[in-house]
């Protein structure tokens, strides 16, 4: 892993035995086409976490330096048998990525979900819409500083105002 | 209303000069006609087409709610049709019906909670839920479980799939018209669940399987019953044999029903079933072997036609390597610890804490703060009867994760259905949400 993704932070330090690669926002969709072109043909899982309150050291290699958010993706290459996980720097000031839509067209979902939940925005992606939440929703659950305990009503009174 | 005018190099939008609200209309026609399979329109976007009673071209295009109360939709799956006649063009799943927040939930409770939550995700395979969350804690512990506990979670395992697709059996009969096939898929996944209930003490949401081992051992006459359940259910898989494999209804309402190519599959993010129908010879037991999965045989069942008859011939046909690998372990269950001796993850044993101040302290401790997990970030997955169930734990060296993402097969395998749907019929598009076997609680989490 560390020979073909040398350029890229963290390519040397595996996590647990399993392959993380640290890409920048700009590098991400480079990153993603190069691991796509070397054989990672599935977008098996993608998520983000929200280290707003996380007290502990978050062990990033030299050279990232951390956000709020993280969008973490993980690669599937079936011929190989191989697994990659790519984790990009999210600022919470700009929470915007590019989609990885035109890779794997399978991200359409989890990049709505994470746009539901995290609120962060994947420039470029075909359908930009909440998928779990109602639409009309306010905030997003998964942040850190969602309050859970302040809800507002939802179907209070039904005046079909959208 | 969102939609925006057309495109002037667009070929097939009208002349200009017509009335802008005559080319708006036709120019979001053609917009909707494009070749793709996936429906991308919001609720309101939805509410303002075929407004217009006086618009003859709108009636052409018919957008149809199907559910999310719908006998076929396997819960609460709702789907937006878009149809010409009885031809489906494109569709969307709306989901979040059953919503819970249950990722969010995750990260109020204890890795020894934690199972207790996921478990309800996937109800039809709750045991899968709760390895996959295990896998992932004990790999952030970075404890390895005692040998006899590994076999008794694959002994669970691989009978918890032989009732989930048994389930499958029966929905998927009772879908598409063969109601006795219902009866027969819930009365043999009965006996199943009645030795779960005899193990874990419930027919589902177990808890079973827990960070460091298993909650109990398993009852001292287990063998008796598997080998009764196997002796069971193995004559019963031919009766289905019988009953739907070779019947000509049958293979006439799934054969060449919902095609999707390997490409297709893997493209779209689909795992288990679904790819495996696809002709691609995919699973995780075989390919990226966790528990002891190398050390039994079995085969991987594969299809060619990616139709809903060879995802139906899958599972039916993994029924019986399921039962295969359950046979061997009754073989090779060893003796000993059903759960690791590891002081700072396992409560002390009950007989201990009427003699101990000690054990009781210790056993008050585990389960009101629960054990600290090293910080860091683990994904550990599984191959579930649905496809690929993962857990992307992080944790920030407390006793409770500070996120808890789950990888839901099925979540992911609902964006094959606008392609398997496309060009189809409605009826047809009844067999097809039965044969991608969504469990909607792990579809909303």
């Amino acid at each position: 892993m560390a020979e073909r993704y040398g350029a890229v932070a963290g390519a040397d330090q595996p996590s647990r035995g399993q392959a993380v690669v640290h890409p920048s926002r700009s590098q991400w969709c480079d990153v993603a086409a190069a691991a796509r072109a070397d054989g990672f043909d599935q977008l098996i899982d993608l998520t983000a976490v929200d280290y707003l309150t996380y007290g502990a050291d978050r062990g990033l290699p030299e050279g990232v330096a951390p956000e709020r958010f993280e969008v973490v993706a993980g690669l599937l290459c079936h011929e190989r048998r191989e697994r990659l996980r790519l984790r990009v720097q999210v600022p919470a000031d700009d929470p915007t990525v590019p989609t990885l839509f035109d890779l794997w067209p399978g991200s359409e979902s989890l990049e709505r979900e994470v746009y539901d939940m995290f609120g962060i925005v994947f420039e470029g992606h075909p359908d930009p819409s909440r998928i779990l939440m109602p639409e009309d929703w306010s905030g997003h659950p998964l942040r850190k500083d969602y309050d859970a305990g302040q809800i507002p009503v939802q179907f209070k009174a039904a005046s079909n105002v959208r | 209303m969102s939609i925006t005018a057309t495109s002037p190099s667009d070929p097939s939008a009208p002349a200009a000069g017509a009335a802008t609200a005559e080319a708006d209309r036709a120019a979001e026609r053609v917009r909707r006609r494009r070749p793709s399979a996936v429906l991308r329109m919001s609720e309101a976007e939805a509410a303002d087409i075929g407004g217009d009673p006086d618009d003859a071209a709108a009636d052409e295009l018919v957008l149809l709610n199907m559910g999310p109360s719908h006998p076929s939709t396997h819960g609460v799956l709702r789907l937006m049709l878009e149809l010409s006649g009885e031809t489906v063009l494109r569709s969307k799943p709306v989901i979040g019906y059953l919503h819970t927040g249950m990722e969010k939930t995750g990260e109020q409770l204890t890795y020894l909670q934690g199972g207790t939550n996921v478990t309800r995700m996937d109800y039809a395979s709750p045991l899968f839920n709760e390895l996959a969350f295990c896998l992932a804690t004990e790999q952030l512990l970075g404890i390895d479980v005692p040998e006899r506990a590994t076999w008794i979670r694959m002994l669970m395992c691989e009978l918890n799939r032989v009732s989930s697709h048994l389930l499958f059996m029966a929905t998927n009969g009772m879908d598409l018209g063969a109601v006795s096939m219902m009866i027969y898929g819930w009365r043999e996944r009965e006996e199943v669940l009645r030795f779960f209930e005899k193990v874990t003490g419930l027919r589902m949401n177990h808890n079973y399987i827990r960070p460091g081992g298993v909650a109990a051992d398993v009852p001292a006459d287990w063998r008796t019953d598997v080998a009764g359940l196997i002796e069971l259910i193995e004559p019963r898989l031919d009766e289905y044999d019988t009953l739907l494999t070779g019947q000509p209804i049958w293979r006439e309402r799934l054969q060449g029903v919902g095609v999707i190519s390997a490409a297709e599959a893997v493209a779209l993010g689909a795992t288990g079933p679904i790819l495996r129908g696809a002709g691609m010879a995919w699973d995780l037991r075989r390919d990226e072997p966790y528990l002891f999965y190398d050390q039994v045989d079995f085969d991987v069942i594969v299809g060619t036609h990616g139709d809903c008859y060879d995802r139906y011939a899958i599972r039916l046909n993994e029924i019986r390597e399921s039962l295969r690998i359950v046979a061997q372990i009754i073989e090779a269950m060893p003796s000993g610890d059903y759960r690791v001796q590891d002081k700072k993850v396992t409560p002390p044993p009950r007989s201990r804490i009427d003699a101990s101040m000690e054990a009781l302290i210790h056993h008050f401790k585990i389960f009101t703060e629960g054990f600290k997990v090293p910080p860091g970030e683990a994904y550990a997955s599984v191959e579930s009867p649905r496809g690929e169930l993962g857990v992307f734990m992080v944790s920030d060296g407390t006793s409770v994760p500070y996120r808890v993402h789950v990888r839901a097969p099925s979540f992911v395998n609902l964006q094959t259905l606008p392609h398997l749907m496309q060009g189809g019929l409605i009826a047809d598009g009844v067999a097809i949400i039965s044969s991608v076997d969504p469990i909607m609680g792990e579809v909303d989490r």
